[in-house]
């Protein structure tokens, strides 16, 4: 037997419903990519911004979780570790990419850290007691973020310029005549060169963790998650693997947390620290699908057009329904979060694997 | 005994409260396939975990070679060329069986060569080269779990009852593959299927009670009944 009939043996059937996930993914990836141009309101661009964010925190949420079955609730402590990094500096230089580089790196550095004393102590504990640890120390820094208010603005958070690129004032190209220039009918200013910053940064991000997952490393992380013994008895230093994904996934978090603080030049605990933000990437990971990664895209979509929309569109439905008894009372916009409850039972329910989680195992040949 | 290339020195094994081996001494000669007979619960997986390191010895010594692997780390065994192949066969479910065997390649690569005889050995794993191993039969799953532990040469491998539950078709096409892996590994075998254990068997010990209660040749013990029956009762009479 040759290696050239080894690769020649049975090729892989692609299955129906894998191909329907990258075609969703697929065509979210480029709404994404021509966000500007195709939404122009001003929330849209902030919903298309934070889809992109929160696609990489949820995406390297999704490595822990659903690749290694790690559960950490010290994942938005990273992303606000690279956040207050790149703010904190902003704010005290002044806004240049200087700023950005060493606040946000030391950020980064910090979170990197941390992870690696976090995982060295505790990976090898068991599940439930690692999950405290992380608890314990998220609430610390959330502590922290608050009681040091002189460095970090306390609760309410503070503001700070990004760099002069990324102003709406900045006109990214011109005209004849010095004015800023107009393509399909959008100004290339520095608010869509401060978009392309949050998306091609997240496109970066996700691309990497695409790969990781498709290298070795990614193979023995699935093995550890399906059977730690088993990974270890055939030579695989189950502790050395587990704290090597926590600090990449930790770095990945914290890279992210400095894009979001350059995109909102605003930073506080409810934008970059609060147990909200580590609840919505759980459900996003859930409705995606575990162990995915690509899934984190759909999770993220979806519930990023329900939390933003959904209240609009509950408003129409309202009015539609008008005339009719008891259903408008049903449809007030005011009781969003029911409906958001329902959609979420449901989606649960019609996909226990997550969306594309389910869909991927259809129509799979075994 | 000289020439051993794994020995065991007065190993004692708890299991939480339980004391399960009570000073397991033992030598497994280099080549061949070496059987560890014994009743249920007599001690023989627990050993083969504790040279493992899945469990720890709570005294005595285990020798691998020139190492002393009492205190190493598991995958630190597994690396010094010691393949373990669990009774529940530990191959992992959600993997292809491509990945499975990949993940056994310290280099993450495969000799093409060797690749072809284990096709050869065992045909399904080719057939089933891309598919899920959760989707394999038992039988398969047992195969691609011997498979994968001589995808690379290694030094010993110790395989918990290959063929428990499997049809005996399957068990007679296993005995071919372990004659060929024993060409050049040295097997230790827990079984109790005596047929299957005496067509193989070069040396065997068998252990009663977390002790080694005999040792010897396994052609004496295999026109010895009178040796079985004190040795092996039950167990025995089922097989035969």
């Amino acid at each position: 037997m040759t290696a050239a009939s080894i690769s020649a043996t049975p090729t892989r059937r692609v299955p129906a419903g894998r191909l329907a996930v990258y075609a969703i993914v697929l065509a979210i990836g480029l709404c994404l990519a021509f966000a500007p141009f195709l939404f122009t309101d001003v929330r849209a661009a902030e919903v298309a911004a934070r889809i992109c964010i929160f696609i990489v925190l949820v995406a390297s949420y999704d490595l822990l979780i659903g690749y290694t079955g790690i559960v950490s609730f010290a994942h938005t402590m990273f992303f606000g570790l690279g956040a207050y990094g790149a703010a904190i500096a902003l704010k005290a230089w002044g806004p240049g990419w200087d700023a950005i580089l060493l606040g946000g790196g030391a950020g980064v550095v910090a979170a990197l850290v941390l992870a690696v004393l976090i995982g060295l102590l505790s990976l090898r504990v068991k599940a439930i007691f690692f999950a405290m640890v992380t608890l314990a120390a998220a609430s610390v820094m959330l502590v922290l973020a608050s009681q040091l208010s002189d460095i970090t603005g306390g609760e309410d958070g503070f503001t700070y310029q990004a760099p002069r690129l990324f102003s709406p004032a900045f006109k990214l190209f011109e005209d004849a005549d010095g004015k800023v220039l107009r393509l399909f009918d959008v100004a290339l200013n520095g608010k869509v060169a401060a978009y392309y910053f949050v998306f091609l940064s997240s496109l970066v991000l996700f691309l990497l963790m695409l790969r990781i997952v498709a290298s070795p490393m990614g193979t023995v992380l699935e093995a550890i998650r399906e059977n730690e013994m088993r990974a270890e008895a055939i030579g695989y230093k189950v502790v050395a693997y587990r704290t090597a994904i926590f600090c990449i996934a930790a770095v990945i978090a914290a890279t992210i947390g400095v894009v979001r603080a350059v995109w909102l030049k605003y930073t506080g605990p409810e934008v970059a620290l609060s147990f909200h933000i580590m609840i919505d990437i759980l459900l996003m990971v859930v409705i995606g699908g575990m162990g995915t990664i690509v899934g984190a895209v759909i999770g993220v979509v979806v519930m990023s057009l329900a939390q933003f929309y959904l209240k609009d569109l509950m408003e129409v439905a309202a009015e539609a329904t008008a005339g009719i008894p008891l259903l408008p009372d049903l449809l007030n916009p005011d009781r969003w979060l029911l409906w958001l409850g329902v959609l979420f039972i449901l989606l649960v329910y019609f996909f226990p694997a997550g969306i594309a989680g389910t869909l991927m195992n259809k129509g799979s040949a075994r | 005994m000289s020439g051993a290339i794994l020995r065991l020195d007065d190993v004692h094994t708890d299991i939480g409260q339980y004391h399960i081996l009570h000073g397991i001494s033992l030598n497994v000669p280099e080549g061949g396939v070496h059987v560890l007979l014994g009743r249920n619960g007599a001690g023989k997986t627990t050993t083969l975990r504790t040279v493992m390191g899945l469990w720890r010895a709570r005294k005595g010594a285990i020798v691998f070679r020139h190492h002393d692997i009492t205190a190493m780390p598991t995958p630190d065994i597994a690396r010094l060329g010691i393949a373990y192949v669990p009774e529940n066969m530990g191959i992992f479910g959600g993997l292809t069986v491509e990945e499975n065997m990949r993940l056994a390649s310290t280099t993450g690569r495969f000799d093409d060569e060797r690749l072809g005889r284990i096709f050869a050995l065992f045909p399904a794993i080719e057939k089933f080269w891309t598919s899920q191993a959760s989707g394999l039969s038992g039988g398969q799953k047992q195969m691609l779990a011997i498979a994968r532990a001589i995808v690379e040469r290694r030094e010993l491998i110790l395989i918990d009852e290959p063929t428990k539950g499997l049809a005996p078709a399957i068990i007679r096409a296993m005995i071919g593959a372990f004659r060929e892996i024993a060409t050049e590994t040295t097997i230790l075998l827990v079984e109790q299927n005596f047929l299957f254990a005496r067509s193989l068997g070069r040396g065997v010990a068998v252990i009663d009670d977390g002790r080694i209660v005999h040792h010897g040749d396994m052609a004496a013990l295999a026109s010895d009944e009178a040796l079985q029956t004190r040795l092996l009762s039950l167990s025995l009479a089922e097989h035969q």
